[in-house]
C-alpha cells in the first residue's frame, strides 16, 4: 500500500497507456473482423481457409511479432505502432469466427424476410444481420478484451511502457508492493472493458430484455 | 397478373422441384398452391419474387418478364408473408410493419403514420406497438407479419403457409380476418398451403400440385371437389369432399317452420316436446333445453345444450344440413342477418334441396384456366 501511495501517478500512466494499447486494437479488430466474417459467412467455401488462418495467427507468440512488427510494416522499433497492430492482430484472431458464427446464427425465416423485402448490401448487414449479431459478437469482444489486457503486459520487454512494466520492475527489484500493484491493476482493467462491453451490449439489445408481457 | 410461363427448376443436384408450370393468378383474386410435401410450391412462389431463379420458363407480371427487372425493385413491389411471420426480432412492431417503406426511401413519418393504420387494420391493439416480436402470440405475430407485407401497399402478395404454425381457433379467425381484409384491397395473391381445406375456404381458384412439380389441376374450389381431374387429386381432396362442396352452393329457400322458444331466465311452462329452443331477448338462439329437467324452474344457463350451429338464411347448404344434423332435436336453427331466429329445418328437407340443386359446373368465363390443365375425364 506505501508502494502504490507514493507511485499512484505513474501507476495511473501505465494504465492509461495499457488500456490504450488494449482498447485501440479491440475497436481496430472489430472493424476488420465484421468484412472478414461476412466473407466466411457469404461464401461458404472461404469459411474454412478465413477462420483457420485466423486460429493460427492466435498461435504466434506474442513476443515473437512485437519483434518483428518494424520489420512488417517499417516502423522504428520502440514505436507503440508496433503493439497496437499486433494486438489487432490477435483481436482479429479471436473476432473473425465470433463474427462469421454470429452472423450464421441469424435464424433462416429472418434471413428469408429480408430477402423478400429486398434488403441486400451493406443495409442488409447493417439493418438486419449485424444487430443481430450483436449478443455472440459482444461475447468474443469480452474475451478478446481480457486476453489483450493480458498479452499487452508483454509489450514492456520490447520497451513499450505500460501495467507489465511494473510486474518486470517489481519481479527484477523484488518489490511486493509493486508486483502486486501490477496485477491487480491489470485485473480491474480488465474487468473495466468487459464492464463497457456489457453495457455497451445492452444498449445494442433492447429487444433481448424484452420478455413476459404478453398481451 | 401474374403467369408462369411453362416454368421449370431443376437444382443443381438434379432434383425436378417445379415441372413445366404453366398457370395464372388473376388480378385481384386469391390463387391458392396446394399438394403434398416436394410438389414444388413453396419453389413456385419464391421464383415469383425471384428468391429462387427458374431454370426454364418466365414468369411475367402484368405483362413485364421478371427475369429483367431489378431484384431488390421487384421485391419492395411484392408483399411476402411466412410461416413464423419472419419478423425481426430486434425491432418494434412498428418498425417491423415499416420495413419496406423505409426502403422505399418514406420519411420516418409517413412511415410510422402508415404502420399505425396498419396496426389497426389487421386487428392489432394500438399499445402493441412498441413491443418487440418475442413478446407477441403466435397469431399476433402472424398479423404483423401481414401487415409488414401490405405496408407498401404492393399490388401482389405471396403467402407461404401463413397461418399453418397457430393453433386451429386462431387459424380460423386469421383465415376469416385475411378474406376480410382481401375484400377491402383486392390483392393478386399466390398462397401456399399443404392443407385442402384452407386451399379450398380461400381460394378464388386452386391449383393442385403433385410431387415432382406438375400441375394437376386448376380450378374453382366448388368444381375442383365437383370434378377432380384424376385419382390424385381425387385422393388429395379428400373423402368428404360431397360433404363440403356444399358449401359452395347457396341455399335455395328452405321450408321453414316455426318454433316455439323460451327466453333464457323464464319458466318452460308446458312441455310440448323434448327438446325446446331458447333464445335471448333479441331472439337470439341460444341454446336447446330438455323441459322434462328443468321442470317448473326458469332456464339457467347451466341447462343450455350448446352442440347446435347456427345456419344463415342466406348462407350454404352445407351450413343449412349441419344446423340440422347437430341439433339435439334434429331441426336445424336458421337465423336471420342480424342472428335472429328465423325457424328450424329438418335433415330430409335439406337434402331434398341438395338433389334439386346441379352440380358446380365449370364457369366458361373462368379464366384462370392454365395451359397445361388436362381435365381427364370426370370420375363419378
Amino acid at each position: 500500500m506505501d508502494w502504490l501511495a507514493s507511485n499512484w501517478r505513474t501507476v495511473l500512466d501505465l494504465a492509461v497507456s495499457h488500456l490504450y494499447l488494449a482498447g485501440v486494437p479491440l475497436v481496430v479488430g472489430l472493424v476488420l473482423s465484421v468484412p472478414l466474417g461476412w466473407t466466411a459467412k457469404r461464401w461458404s467455401r472461404t469459411y474454412f481457409a478465413i477462420i483457420t488462418s485466423a486460429g493460427l495467427l492466435y498461435t504466434i507468440p506474442s513476443l515473437a511479432l512485437f519483434v518483428v512488427m518494424p520489420l512488417i510494416v517499417g516502423t522504428k522499433i520502440l514505436d507503440p505502432l508496433n503493439v497496437v497492430i499486433a494486438m489487432s492482430v490477435y483481436t482479429v484472431a479471436l473476432l473473425a469466427r465470433t463474427v462469421a458464427d454470429g452472423l450464421t446464427a441469424v435464424p433462416d425465416h429472418v434471413e428469408q424476410a429480408a430477402t423478400a423485402m429486398g434488403y441486400k448490401g451493406l443495409r442488409r448487414l447493417f439493418g438486419v444481420e449485424l444487430p443481430l449479431a450483436v449478443p455472440v459478437v459482444a461475447a468474443g469482444l469480452r474475451v478478446a478484451a481480457v486476453s489483450n489486457v493480458s498479452i499487452v503486459s508483454v509489450a514492456s520487454i520490447v520497451g513499450i511502457s505500460q501495467l507489465g512494466d511494473l510486474l518486470v520492475d517489481g519481479y527484477n527489484r523484488v518489490i511486493w508492493g509493486e508486483l502486486v500493484t501490477g496485477i491487480l491493476a491489470t485485473v480491474l482493467l480488465a474487468l473495466v472493458l468487459d464492464a463497457l462491453i456489457v453495457a455497451g451490449a445492452k444498449v445494442l439489445t433492447p429487444w433481448t430484455r424484452a420478455a413476459g408481457g404478453r398481451a | 397478373m401474374i403467369r408462369f410461363d411453362g416454368v421449370t427448376k431443376q437444382f443443381p443436384d438434379g432434383t425436378v422441384a417445379v415441372d413445366d408450370l404453366s398457370l395464372t393468378a388473376p388480378t385481384g383474386k386469391i390463387t391458392v398452391l396446394v399438394g403434398p410435401s416436394g410438389c414444388g410450391k413453396t419453389t413456385s412462389l419464391r421464383m415469383v419474387n425471384r428468391m429462387i431463379e427458374p431454370t426454364r420458363g418466365a414468369i411475367v407480371i402484368d405483362g413485364q418478364d421478371t427475369a429483367r427487372m431489378d431484384q431488390a425493385q421487384l421485391r419492395r413491389g411484392i408483399g411476402y408473408v411466412i410461416q413464423h411471420a419472419g419478423l425481426f426480432p430486434h425491432r418494434t412492431v412498428l418498425d417491423n410493419i415499416g420495413t419496406v417503406p423505409r426502403l422505399l426511401g418514406w420519411d420516418r413519418a409517413r412511415t410510422r403514420e402508415r404502420s399505425r393504420e396498419l396496426l389497426e387494420r389487421v386487428g392489432l391493439d394500438a399499445r402493441l406497438a412498441d413491443r418487440y416480436p418475442t413478446q407477441l402470440s403466435g397469431g399476433q405475430q402472424q398479423r404483423v407479419g401481414v401487415a409488414r407485407a401490405l405496408a407498401a401497399d404492393p399490388p401482389i402478395m405471396l403467402m407461404d403457409e401463413p397461418f399453418s404454425a397457430v393453433d386451429p381457433i386462431v387459424r380460423d379467425q386469421l383465415q376469416d380476418e385475411f378474406l376480410r381484409l382481401q375484400d377491402e384491397l383486392d390483392k393478386t395473391i399466390v398462397f401456399v398451403t399443404h392443407d385442402i381445406d384452407e386451399a379450398i375456404k380461400l381460394g378464388d381458384q386452386v391449383a393442385v400440385l403433385r410431387v415432382g412439380g406438375s400441375l394437376a389441376q386448376v380450378a374453382e374450389p366448388a368444381y375442383l371437389l365437383a370434378h377432380p381431374a384424376d385419382d390424385f387429386v381425387a385422393d388429395f381432396v379428400g373423402r368428404d369432399r360431397g360433404y363440403r362442396s356444399l358449401q359452395f352452393q347457396p341455399s335455395p329457400r328452405l321450408p321453414l317452420r316455426s318454433e316455439r322458444t323460451v327466453v333464457l331466465g323464464e319458466r318452460p311452462g308446458e312441455a310440448g316436446s323434448a327438446w325446446l329452443l331458447v333464445v335471448d331477448e333479441h331472439r337470439h338462439p341460444v341454446g336447446w333445453v330438455e323441459p322434462g329437467r328443468v321442470g317448473d324452474r326458469p332456464v339457467e344457463d347451466a341447462d343450455l345444450h350448446r352442440g347446435g350451429t347456427l345456419a344463415r338464411a342466406d348462407g350454404t347448404l352445407r351450413g343449412a344440413l349441419d344446423a340440422a344434423l347437430s341439433s339435439p332435436s334434429r331441426r336445424g336453427v336458421v337465423v336471420d342477418d342480424s342472428g335472429a331466429l328465423i325457424g328450424t329445418v329438418l335433415a330430409h328437407e335439406v337434402l331434398s334441396a341438395i338433389e334439386d340443386t346441379d352440380r358446380p359446373e365449370r364457369d366458361e368465363r373462368d379464366p384462370v384456366r392454365g395451359g397445361a390443365v388436362d381435365v381427364a375425364g370426370e370420375q363419378a
